[in-house]
Parts: structure tokens; sequence; C-alpha cells
């Protein structure tokens, strides 16, 4: 099912000589965690805003949930789709609670329901309970940019639109947010829209990835299928198609075994290497495969998975084949 | 000195007529404040959201501040005849310049990624205003209404020449008669009001502006 539908949709500002969004359709499975990734300027944002209806569409459609987002009062809506925003908007005369109860008291829940519910959010987002009482301004970045993910999630909506939530906060502390990102959306499973102008960040969060430029849609695809089949040189340079490592990164060591040729395996295994072979689940990604095997002395690495099963091994040409197999069809 | 003396000598032997025309003056920059901000407080709303009416509105206002009190008082006369009425509609229309440019500032003043935020979470108009944006522009409101009291208080003195009463009362009479006394016990009078207003109101602009910062509220124990 289609959590978001979008046909068509078009935005006009006054005085501009051209839409910011030009006829944009693509939809959304429910569940998916979908990233808008282009250069700043190519209506991501203005996309993400027609949404919620922060900004109104010149034309076309959207349907969120199967309603037309129309066809609904504007607070009923933005109420139903969780919304955090990069400077996080937190209200700095509120304590956190209060902060994350807006929502919540907007939609009427009892005061008791709204407590156990800010107890709980606080334990996702990973900030201790004392932080109830606080406000806002006494907390660090990370911390209130955790705070704002709470807040948007306060009233469990389905789906939630993130406008560049990661983009003022230091490099270390967004790779932590993003993991824990990719958690919580693990266990809640949420439909997510998320924009920003980071290719790290998009490869590492997206289901799929839709990348605009000048108000289009130019490519809308998974992270492996947009760095091995790019629609066009812009997308190529955009997300650096052409960087191996970033190819490697995308691809789990399951996929290269699952590649692998039956037959040709284990051949003049450890012969170099003195001692068992290094081990690497078969989870990782081949960006980390690789350094690994740099790192060691064997040419090849025993994949076994998390019960202790060894499900096979992988080498060099293994990784040289998985990037370079994909590369064919583009 | 002598003078001095001799006001605060008018204001023992006459502390019961000196404190009814000071309870006067209170009321009458009581009621006109109010008035004045029932009025500046939509008005300033209203400028934040229509940008093309800030300048001719706070224009006008401008100019209203502008006019020398005497002359405003006196203008109002054949409008409105002699009496407090005529003196509270002259104070409102003074104070509204202040209040309506720091509601004004107040209100665009506030950071717009916060704005956006009530708006996304579906806060409605009343909603944004009443929980957001007014708690934020409070502790600049309250400075504009502190300064806007002072006028009042001030400017309310002319109203004892058009027989609204008050502590000018105290001044118009003293001159009339040629009693320093009194002149000088109204001046000491009003300075007072002026000055407990003052007091009173900065706590509460220092309280608000503590609220905004969201300190812990020093001002609250």
């Amino acid at each position: 099912m289609s959590a978001i539908v979008v046909e068509n949709l078009t935005k006009q500002f006054p005085d501009e000589p051209q839409p910011a969004v030009d006829q944009a359709s693509f939809e959304v499975d429910d569940g998916a965690f979908v990233v808008l990734l282009g250069p700043s300027g190519c209506g991501k944002t203005t996309l993400l805003k027609m949404i919620n209806r922060l900004y109104e569409p010149t034309s076309g459609r959207i349907l969120v949930g199967d309603v037309d987002a129309r066809s609904l009062p504007v607070t009923d809506l933005r109420r139903r789709i969780g919304y955090a925003i990069q400077q996080t908007g937190l209200f700095p005369h509120m304590r956190i609670e209060q902060n994350i109860a807006v929502v919540p008291q907007l939609l009427g829940w009892e005061k008791p329901r709204i407590d156990a519910r800010i107890d709980m959010l606080l334990d996702l987002v990973n900030l201790p309970r004392s932080y109830r009482k606080r406000y806002p301004r006494q907390l660090s970045g990370g911390e209130q940019q955790r705070v704002g993910l709470a807040r948007a999630l306060a009233a469990d909506p389905a789906i939630m639109l993130m406008d560049e939530p990661f983009g003022a906060i230091d490099a270390i502390t967004r790779t932590r947010l993003q993991d824990e990102l990719l958690n919580i959306q693990h266990k809640l499973r949420k439909t997510i829209m998320f924009v920003t102008h980071d290719v790290e960040e998009a490869l590492r969060l997206a289901d799929k990835i839709i990348i605009m430029r000048t108000g289009t849609i130019v490519q809308y695809d998974t992270p492996l299928n947009i760095v091995m089949q790019p629609r066009d040189r812009f997308v190529q340079q955009l997300v650096g198609t052409e960087d191996m490592l970033r190819r490697l990164s995308l691809i789990t060591v399951s996929d290269a075994l699952a590649a692998q040729t039956p037959g040709e395996l284990t051949p003049a295994l450890g012969s170099r290497g003195s001692t068992e072979l290094a081990t690497i689940s078969p989870d990782a990604d081949l960006r980390s495969a690789l350094s690994q095997l740099l790192r060691g002395d064997n040419a090849a690495l025993a994949v076994v998975d998390q019960q202790g099963a060894t499900l096979g091994q992988i080498t060099f040409a293994d990784m040289h084949a998985a990037v370079a197999d994909r590369a064919v069809g583009a | 000195m002598a003078n001095l003396l001799a006001g605060f000598r008018y204001l023992i032997n006459n502390s019961g007529s000196v404190l009814s025309l000071f309870g006067e003056h209170l009321r009458m920059a009581a009621i006109a404040l109010a008035i004045a901000l029932a009025i500046a407080l939509p008005l300033g709303w209203l400028l934040a959201r229509v940008t093309w009416l800030r300048g001719p509105v706070l224009g006008v206002l401008g100019v209203i501040y502008t006019i020398p009190s005497l002359s405003l008082f006196v203008l109002l006369i054949p409008v409105l005849g002699l009496g407090l009425r005529t003196a509270i509609v002259a104070l409102v229309a003074y104070a509204q310049v202040v209040l309506v440019r720091n509601i004004l500032i107040g209100l665009v003043s506030i950071d717009p990624a916060i704005s956006e935020a009530a708006r996304g979470m579906g806060m409605n108009g009343w909603q944004r205003f009443s929980r957001v944006e007014f708690p934020l522009a409070l502790p600049l409101i309250l400075a504009g209404t502190r300064v806007a009291t002072l006028s009042i208080i001030g400017i309310g003195t002319v109203a004892a020449f058009i027989n609204g009463g008050g502590l000018g009362r105290l001044l118009f009479d003293g001159v009339a008669t040629g009693n320093r006394g009194k002149i000088v016990a109204g001046s000491i009078a009003i300075t007072m009001l002026a000055l407990g207003a003052n007091v009173i109101l900065r706590f509460f602009e220092r309280r608000a502006a503590l609220a905004v910062r969201g300190e812990e509220q020093a001002a609250s124990s």
C-alpha cells in the first residue's frame, strides 16, 4: 500500500520564472524511508512542505493514506503527520515535556496518557527522563534534535516529514543520530520523507532516494540502483557513482556471497596466511569487508553468521565482481 | 530646598485630598492603558501579518505622537467636550505608537523556525498566538507597555486642564494660586506614581524575559 501518493505536483511561487516543483509524481510505500536528495534550490524542501501543506500546491494532487490532503482541515492533516526541522524549532519557553506534549494536547489526549508517552519517547530517543523538566537551551544541539524527533513522534503519526534534521549538527553526533534514527525506524516502521543535500546521509538512511534537480525528479530508486545505474551525468556527479568504495558500501557480504558462481569457490585458501581466516558477518557491507581483508594476511574472509555457522568465504575477486557486475547494466 | 519642604508640608497637611487625586490619576492611567492595549494588541498582530500596512499605520501613529499634548487635548474638546473621557481618548492615542511598534517587533522577531514548527505541528492561528507567539513576544510587549505607561502618567497631568482630574490639578491650581508647595507636592506625587509603575512593570518584564530564554525561573521562586 502507498502511504503517500503524489500526482503531477507543481508549485509556482509568484514572481519566479520557473516552478519550484514541476509536475512531480511518485508513490511512497507504507513504512518506507524515502530521502529527497538534491542541490540547494532544487525544490526538495518545497516538495516536502507541500505534503503537510505548509505550501499549497499550484496544481496536482497529494494522497496521504488514501485521503486527498486538501479534503482535510489543514490543522487535522498536520497533526497526523510528524514534522521535524533543521533548527529543531523547539519552543524555548516550554519545558522538554511541554514541547513533546504539544500535538497530543492539540489532539485532546488525557494527561496520564501524555505522561506515559513522554517517558516512552525519551527512552526511545535515548534521553534521560530527568530531562522532562529542563528547557531546550539547557540541552546540547544533538540533544535538542532528539527532543525534536521525540516531539515529531509524539502522537504516533504514521508519516514523518523531516527537513534536514541533522544538517546543523557536528559530524560525529550526526552519524550517531542517523544510527539511532535507523534503529527507531526498524522498531516503529514509520513512513518517512527526509530531505537532505548530504549524499552520504541519503545513502545511509534511505530505502529509496528521490533525486531532484531544478524542480523535477531525475531518478527515484534504491541507493544501490542509483549508484550502479545513474540516470544521467547529473546523478553520476551528485552521487559520485564512480566512487567504488561508495558502491562497495551499498552491497552486503551476503549479496556478494549469493552472486558467487558455484564451483569456483575456495581456491587456494589461506595459502598466504599462516592463521585461520578472519571472519565477517553476512550483514556487513563490502566496504568494511575490504577494509578487513586489507588489514589481515589472508586473501579471503570467512563469512560467519550470528549463530556461528560458516556461510562461505569471500575474496577480493568477489568484491571486484560485485561492483563491476552491476556496473555492466548501466 | 525651601520649595521642597513646602511641598512635603503640603503633602502632609492635605494627605487626604492628594491621595484621592493620586487615586484618580492611577485610575485614569489604568483605564487608558487597558484600552490602549486592547487596540494595540490586535493592531500589532495585524501588522505582523500584513506587511504593507506597517508603513502607513506606524506613520499615522507617529504623527499623533508628535502633536504636543496640550494641543491634542484642546483639539479634542470640540469633538468630545471637556472631562475625563476626552483625556482618556488622548492618552490612548498617544500610547499607540509605542505599544504597536513593540508588539510588532516582538512578534516579527520570533525565530522563523519556531513559527514554522508551530504551524507544521497543526496549531491553528489562535493557538500559535496564545501558546507560542505571545509568550515569546511578551518581553518586548511589556517593555513597550512600561514606556507607554510612563508617558500616560506624565501626559495625564495635562488632563486636569480639561477637567479630567488627577494629580495635574495640584499643578494647575498651584500655578493659578501661586502656591509653590502645591506645585511641588503635585510633582512629587506624580514622580512617585511613575517610579512605582516603573518598578512593578520592570519586574514583570524581567520575569517574561527569563521565561522566554527558558531559564530556571528565578523569578517564580
